[in-house]
This record gives C-alpha cells, structure tokens and sequence, in this order.
C-alpha cells in the first residue's frame, strides 16, 4: 500500500529486530506505542556498546573509561535537550514522567505551596499528573482542582480561566491526552497560567515522542516524558526545568552526586541539574536515550507527525465503517497525537483485546491510568491503537479484520 | 484453544442475559471489589437462610465477558448451598465451570473475582457472626 513518501517504512521496520518475530504464527501488529515503544537496533547497540567497551562511573572516576562515560552521558543530556529545545542545565535525568511530575511534587512543591494554596490539573490526566498533586495538597493543606472538558474531548477553556482567578501556584496539564489523543493548546494554557501566578507543568509524554516539542516555545515551567514511549530504553527519562526555578529548587533525593560540600551537621548542594540526580545516574540507558533521540532526529520529527497523521486519518476512516464502532477524543486527524481509542458495541476491551491478540495485534485495554476521564467518558474501559514510526497503513488493515473477527465471535 | 471457543455460547450468553443480576431487598451479606488493571466491578449480596445456607444471592457489576458470566454463573452454583462450600471454592472449580477456558494471567483475574467477592463477603459474615455469638 503507498505509504507516506517522507518515510522510508521498509528501512525504518529493518531497524526493529522485534518486528520479526511472530505472536500466535501471525506477523506482530503492535499498536501499543502508547504505553511504551519498540527500540531500534541503533538504541540496542548503544546499550552493548557501553556496557562492553566504556562501562564506569560518571563524573568522579580520574581514569579513561570514567572520561568516554562522562562525556557519552553528559553528550545524550545534550542531544536530548536540543531535541526539545532546552539547555543541558536545564534538564534533569529521571526515571520517567512519573519521576519528573514527583520531582516537581519535592523539590518545587514542598518549598513553595502553602496551607490554602490552589493546585491546579485537568479531567484529562494520567494518574502521573494528577496523584502527585493530590499527595501534596494533603500534605501542605492545599486545594487541588480539575480543569472540565468539552465535548468530545477539549479542554473548558471558560472553565480554566475562571480557576485562574483564584491565583493557583502550580497549574499542570498534558499536552497530548494518552486515552483521547487531544492536543491541547499548551502555549495558550500556560500563558493564562502564568499570567495568573501559576509554575505550569507539562506533561509531554505523549507529545515528545511523536511531533516537534519546544520547551521555550510552550512557555512552561516544567516539562517531564519518558524515554521508553520515544523508542528509548525503560527507565529512563526528563524533567526539563526553567534554570532560575531549579537553582532556587530544594534537592529532590539526597546522597552523592547531588552535593557541593557535607559536613557532619549539613551539606551544600550541586548546581543544577546534578542537583537532583543524587546516586549513581542511570548512565546506560542515557546513552540508550540519547540514541534514540538521535535515531528520531534523522527521520525528522515533522516526517514522524506526518506519518502518524496519515495512519490515524486512515484508521478513523476505515474503523468508523465497522458496526458498532464508537470512537473518543477529537474526530480530526490533524488534531490529535496517534492514539485511538474505541469501543465495538458491547464487547469489553478486555476481550477485545484478547481476540485481536490471536491475530499478533498488540492493543491495550483499560482505563489507561486515567480513571477521572473514564468518568467523564461513561465508560468503565476504551481499547486503545496508538501508532508509531514503523507501523504501516496495512497495520491499520490488519486491525480492522481483527475487529470484524471479534463482531464475529460476539455477534454483533 | 482459540477465543471463538472461550467466548462459547455459554459465556456470551450469560454476559448478555446475566442470571441473578440485580440487588436484593433484604440482605445478610454484601461485599464488593474491583480488579484494578481492567476495573471490572463486581458486588454480591447474600441472604442466608436457615443452616447457613444461601437463600438468595444477587450480583451487579460492570465488566468483560469473563468476569460478568463467570459471577452470574456462580450465583446460580451457589444458590441452596452451604456457607462452608464457599470456603472450599477453587480456582479450579470456576475455571471448570466456564469450561476449563484457556486464560492467561491476566485474564484469569477477570475470571476469579466474583469467586473473591464471594468469598470476601461469606468470610465476613461469618467473622461477624463468631463475635456476635459471644455476647
């Protein structure tokens, strides 16, 4: 089938060795990008290559394998940084968004929210960007309140501005729903934010990933994703931070690293971002990371939008044809991030899920840890198609005779 | 074994028209719990009658094919029976009556909760009724 011209889909699948393989003696159609990627050979190889030829401590160790580690750790902080248009001291390593999120939670919330305070999220979060702010409000006697939703699936714009006049001190939001692959107008939602007082959070999970991020374009304070949803290894991960809020940040974990000086009644600390990576640091799966980056790069991360676009537009169009077929989130392509979420008349997600399995089709089904959403959807679960790079218009294909298979068996 | 014969007539058809569906009035036991991963819903409620047997016995929940059928399915088998035959429950049992489907790990947990809830009720009951007879 044609596929979109900027992408050399052959090559790209070449890179994955996992795509060989077979699930149930079908080819793999994995369709679960979302929750977490496929790595190219590239990231594999970067892996083996440290850990077989440079593996050492960073930053401490005065001999030649402690400098190739430094300088390969320190050189994927850089490129990942570029990758969303920040400063290497602006960005911390973590282990993931849920890291970053909590990161804000420590080391920003427990110095600056007080008693009384308004904390500030939105109907359409992973639980990573709401559970965070719902410990801290208990903890410092804070109010967290939810930004409402339009219909199919936006942010209430009326509904933000009017929480704004209580002068919030963190406002956190996503920038690409992970359930209804809404976009959302970070530029503007943090603009009405700060204007109001507020540190604005970004959760970039699923945007980093899958399209042109910019850190100082979006105008946040803080941005947090994951390396293991942008092909990279699980584990590892980013927090990027305004310079000025992290040097006035309190650490967020305490050990080596994070230090200037300890004595035995107190310590000083590391400039940011050493400051918050107390320990040894993940350094292999940086460089994992930083691989990965790289790899993303050179298609291009307007190619990578494109392609998804195409997938996506492709799968409404032929889905949307089945029986019973209802989908959730915005109903343009060009909208959205990659991922669809739907139901097939009654059949549960599980099961759903569980048929499209015998045919190598990797779905997901649940509440896709965005329960307050599920509530607002009425649905207890949604089954979830999220694209990525290697996917291909006969993926979308294969999911559509998988479903006809499932009205089949619960005859629809 | 292929989903066309997990998801036999049987199971779909008591996913569709559940027995025993609904609450009762008048109730000695109710218990309820979720399955987090899938959040499939499941309450039951008990009456028991003389000898400590069930009298009546009602579910109601939200969920997929497996865990609803395989709860309605149980009232039906529960019904008449002692209190004690609910502590002698087993995994094995309930898969035996849906048919011995073949269930990975994470589906057999969709299976087994209205065996949980059940029990989780049954135990309470009796607990509660140990404590009271000590008065």
């Amino acid at each position: 089938m044609a596929q979109s011209e900027s992408l050399d889909m052959e090559r790209v699948r070449a890179d994955f060795p996992i795509l060989k393989r077979k699930v149930n003696g079908k080819r793999l159609v994995y369709l679960d990008n979302a929750a977490t990627t496929q790595k190219p050979k590239q990231v594999i190889d970067a892996l083996t290559d440290y850990y077989s030829n440079y593996n050492a401590n960073v930053h401490r160790s005065a001999h030649r394998l402690g400098e190739e580690a430094t300088e390969a750790y320190e050189s994927a902080r850089e490129r990942v940084a570029r990758f969303v248009g920040a400063s290497p001291k602006e960005l911390v390593f973590t282990r993931g968004t849920t890291e970053s999120t909590n990161l804000v939670r420590f080391a920003w919330g427990e110095r600056f929210v007080r008693r009384g305070d308004l904390l500030v999220t939105t109907l359409m979060e992973h639980h990573s960007n709401i559970v965070p702010w719902q410990l801290l409000a208990k903890q410092k006697g804070a109010t967290l309140k939810f930004v409402g939703l339009e219909s199919p699936g936006t942010l209430d714009m009326a509904s933000m501005e009017e929480l704004m006049r209580e002068s919030p001190s963190i406002v956190a939001v996503t920038h690409c729903s992970n359930v209804l692959g809404t976009i959302n107008n970070v530029e503007r939602v943090c603009a009405v934010a700060r204007r109001a007082g507020a540190v604005t959070v970004v959760d970039a999970a699923q945007s980093v990933p899958h399209m042109p991020v910019d850190f100082s374009r979006i105008g946040c304070d803080f941005l947090a994703f994951s390396g293991h949803k942008m092909l990279g290894p699980t584990g590892i991960g980013a927090l990027v931070g305004k310079k000025g809020l992290l040097e006035e940040m309190d650490p967020f974990q305490g050990g080596g690293e994070m230090i200037r000086e300890v004595f035995p009644d107190h310590s000083t600390w590391n400039q940011a971002p050493q400051k918050f990576e107390a320990g040894t640091a993940n350094i292999g799966d940086a460089i994992g990371l930083g691989a990965a980056v790289d790899y993303l790069s050179s298609l291009g991360m307007g190619v990578v939008r494109e392609h998804e676009v195409e997938l996506l537009g492709h799968a409404i169009e032929t889905l949307s044809k089945g029986k019973g077929f209802n989908m959730y989130g915005p109903p343009d392509a060009e909208k959205r991030g990659g991922v669809l979420s739907f139901n097939v008349a009654d059949i549960h997600a599980h099961d759903l899920s569980t048929i499209l399995d015998e045919d190598g089709i990797a779905i997901r089904s649940g509440h896709h840890c965005a329960q307050p959403l599920m509530k607002w959807l009425g649905v207890p679960a949604t089954s979830r198609a999220s694209f990525y790079i290697y996917n291909s218009l006969d993926d979308v294909e294969a999911l559509a005779a998988g479903l006809q298979r499932a009205r089949r068996i619960f005859k629809v | 074994m292929s989903s066309a014969d997990i998801y036999k007539e049987l199971i779909l058809d008591y996913y569709r028209n559940p027995r025993n569906f609904g609450k009762l009035d008048h109730f000695d036991i109710s218990a309820h719990d979720i399955n987090p991963l899938c959040g499939d819903e499941i309450d039951i409620q008990v009456k028991v009658g003389e000898g400590n047997r069930i009298e009546e016995i009602r579910f109601f929940g939200k969920g997929c094919a497996i865990s609803q059928a395989s709860a309605s399915m149980l009232t039906e088998l529960a019904k008449g029976k002692d209190l004690e035959w609910v502590k002698t429950l087993s995994k094995e049992d309930i898969l035996k009556m849906l048919g011995n489907p073949e269930l990975g790990p994470s589906r057999i947990k969709c299976a087994l909760l209205g065996m949980k809830v059940l029990k989780m009720g049954v135990y309470g009951f009796m607990g509660a009724k140990l404590d009271n007879s000590e008065d």
